[in-house]
């Protein structure tokens, strides 16, 4: 080799340095479940942000630069969660962390993510109250579901409630927000049985029976996992017969495509995005994600939140010129920082980092088919707003719930 | 009052049904070849899916069940033929290995048929008695179970087959120093244990989630009831569900599911410690 090759060699080798260097990717981390008993909800997460991640590179990456994503699978298993957490975290350094399926794996990892300053986007629906200034909850939270569906249910239906949740953070704190809505003076409604389920049971012919003896005017139903899942055919096996309500079926578990009808008949739900929703930013959605997995068997709403996550980070780099969570947060503090979703234009509550949702009231019926009964336009995430979360002053790092509100 | 009476006595049907459904094929393979086949589960859910599938093609429900027990009896005849078979003389590494096999299927069954099937929905009929309606196939479920362990009882008891299966287990160096085949017997026992495991899934296969982890649901009950049983299906494993059952209906009428589990687990501890070698020991013992 002459002195002259060698040289040009180096020359091309720093130029391609410098080059790899100017579009050095953007590490995200995704943890979700595509095995264990949250697989058949959880896929449709990976497959959300995998569609989204490909569009944007297409188009060129955020800030000029690809995402690189990095997944992993915890089963389910919420120290697999923390695991991975730390892993990402700590030795991949991932610019933004995504992912987490139960209330229980978000709290789970949490607190490793707020000991550094890695943003963390939680995208899915829950129970509401976390003020968190390094977690920003793309999902559907209770004053966009639950102070819509359950004045709907006691004026349809009836003022007796009766609930059956899964034994979690998700489901205990889902019922304090029913007891906490039906003692509104405008709503007037009773809980008239409780019954919490843990996590994996799969038979409920007690649960069947103890509901019949209290007969109330209808069900909540915020049972969690495939198994607890089983519920709907027993019971319509029984013939139990009653109106459900829930923040979690249809849109999200997609129950009406997997058992058989009339299991889920009259059940409601409110939701921000269900894959039965026909407005032509809608189609065109549904179009691109189909064209990428013709085998999806429903686009789920966490899925479709995983998607306006990614949309959304982008958003908020683009505008802070950074990926360092302080500029990002500074991006969302004038409260203009809005996505045109495929369900709207939603926008990031800067004082809770929560987004506003186009949200709707849906109900099956015996054929499995879903109605949109009511139209209730864009609702914005004012709850924690209320009780003093305000992130642009201090960082509580908390869940707050109707009956733990924060000290004054 | 009639009706809350016979609410108790079908809830206790129910779970009783649940127990021994579940625990009948393991109480061949566990409690008589003491063979941890942590795969139990596994093979219910291949017996689930077999059914459904056959059902879908039009077989009607029954035919369905019985090529899912089929299914999953031959390929437990398989599973001992190719694994089972070398761990014999190591009974923690038979732990391993069909851990290992269940791990397999199951994320197997999740990459070749995706993550969860549309359900073929529970045979309709239903009934009512005083304020409730109940699942009439809940009772024939329960209708079953007495009928596995009648099936059992004579497969075991009345054929040469059994003669043969209970002398290998009780000593297999004799059995085969008379003669017996003991490698048949003991893929066909395994490959019967696991037909049950089959049948089990079969038959709930129309009220439940079908995901590749269903048969999870079944392993902890299915266990349990064989542990405390002992070694003895008939003497061992059937009052073992009599037992359990009634704990659990009851806990479950008083304080919710999660009081059942607990009591049920709690009702292990103390039958282990009272007696090691679980309900057969004891019978035994009272025999003698």
């Amino acid at each position: 080799m002459t002195l002259r090759s060698a040289l040009l060699g180096a020359v091309a080798s720093l130029l391609c340095i410098s080059a790899a260097l100017a579009a050095d990717p953007i590490k995200v981390g995704l943890i979700e479940d595509i095995s264990g008993d949250f697989a058949a909800i959880g896929l449709p997460k990976l497959h959300g942000s995998l569609l989204a991640v490909d569009e944007i590179n297409k188009a060129g990456g955020v800030l000029g630069r690809p995402l690189a994503l990095t997944h992993l699978d915890p089963q389910g298993d919420n120290a697999r969660y923390q695991e991975f957490a730390r892993r990402l975290i700590d030795r991949d350094k991932v610019d933004v962390l995504i992912g987490g399926i139960t209330s229980a794996s978000r709290e789970a990892i949490r607190p490793i993510v707020d000991k550094g300053d890695t943003p963390y986007f939680y995208t899915n629906q829950y129970e509401g109250g976390v003020c968190d200034a390094n977690e920003f909850s793309v999902g559907a939270i209770p004053e966009q579901q639950f102070s819509t569906l359950i004045p709907y249910m006691v004026k349809k239906f009836g003022p007796k409630s009766y609930v059956v949740a899964a034994d979690y953070n998700f489901g205990q704190l889902s019922a304090e927000w029913n007891r906490s809505i039906l003692k509104q003076p405008d709503v007037k409604g009773t809980v008239v049985g409780e019954e919490f389920i843990p996590l994996g049971v799969s038979q409920f012919a007690q649960t069947i029976q103890n509901i019949q003896k209290v007969k109330p005017d209808w069900l909540l139903t915020i049972n969690v996992g495939d198994a607890q899942d089983s519920f709907f055919e027993q019971a319509a096996a029984a013939k139990l017969n009653l109106p459900m309500a829930s923040s979690i079926k249809i849109m999200l578990g997609f129950e009406h495509k997997r058992f058989k009808p009339p299991a889920l008949n009259n059940m409601h739900a409110a939701a921000n995005w269900f894959e039965e929703l026909n407005t032509p930013p809608a189609e065109d959605f549904k179009k691109r994600w189909h064209a990428m997995y013709p085998n999806e068997p429903y686009i789920n709403d966490m899925g479709y939140n995983a998607y306006v996550a990614l949309y959304l980070y982008k958003a908020m780099a683009e505008k802070a010129h950074s990926t360092k969570l302080a500029e990002l947060r500074k991006s969302i503090a004038d409260g203009g920082m809005c996505v045109d979703a495929p369900e709207g234009r939603i926008c990031l509550d800067p004082k809770n980092q929560h987004m506003s949702h186009h949200m709707y009231l849906l109900s099956v019926d015996g054929k499995h088919d879903v109605h949109i009964e009511q139209d209730f336009g864009v609702i914005q995430p004012y709850w924690l707003t209320q009780i003093g979360c305000d992130l642009t002053k201090d960082n509580p790092q908390e869940q707050y719930s109707p009956d733990n509100l924060p000290q004054k | 009052m009639a009706g809350d009476l016979f609410s108790y006595l079908y809830q206790f049907a129910d779970v009783f049904a649940f127990l021994i459904l579940a625990s009948a094929g393991l109480a061949i393979v566990f409690g008589m070849m003491g063979v941890i086949n942590m795969a139990h589960g596994e093979f219910i859910m291949c017996g689930a899916y077999v059914t459904v599938g056959m059902s879908r093609l039009g077989l009607p429900l029954v035919l369905a069940q019985l090529c899912g027990a089929g299914a999953a009896g031959l390929a437990g005849v398989l599973v001992e033929l190719l694994i089972v078979r070398r761990f014999y003389d190591r009974p923690a590494d038979t732990l391993l290995a069909t851990w290992g096999l269940s791990l397999i299927v199951t994320q197997g069954t999740v990459l070749v048929l995706g993550s969860t099937l549309q359900g073929i929905g529970t045979p309709p009929g239903s009934f009512t008695v005083g304020d409730y309606s109940f699942s009439t196939y809940r009772m024939e479920l329960f209708a079953a179970s007495v009928l596995v362990l009648a099936f059992v009882y004579f497969v075991f008891m009345c054929t040469s087959f059994g003669v043969l299966a209970r002398a290998t287990m009780q000593h297999a160096p004799m059995a085969r120093a008379l003669g017996v085949r003991i490698n048949w017997i003991y893929a066909l026992s395994f490959g019967l244990g696991t037909g049950l495991a089959g049948l089990c899934g079969g038959l709930y296969a129309p009220t439940m989630s079908l995901i590749p982890t269903m048969g999870s649901s079944f392993v902890v009950e299915s266990f349990v009831t064989v542990v405390i049983g002992g070694a003895n299906v008939l003497l061992g494993t059937a009052p073992a569900g009599v037992l359990l059952a009634i704990i659990r209906t009851g806990l479950n009428a008083w304080h919710g599911q999660v009081v059942g589990q607990i009591g049920m687990l709690v009702a292990v501890i103390l039958v282990i410690r009272v007696l090691p070698d679980g309900i057969t020991g004891w019978v035994n013992k009272r025999l003698r």
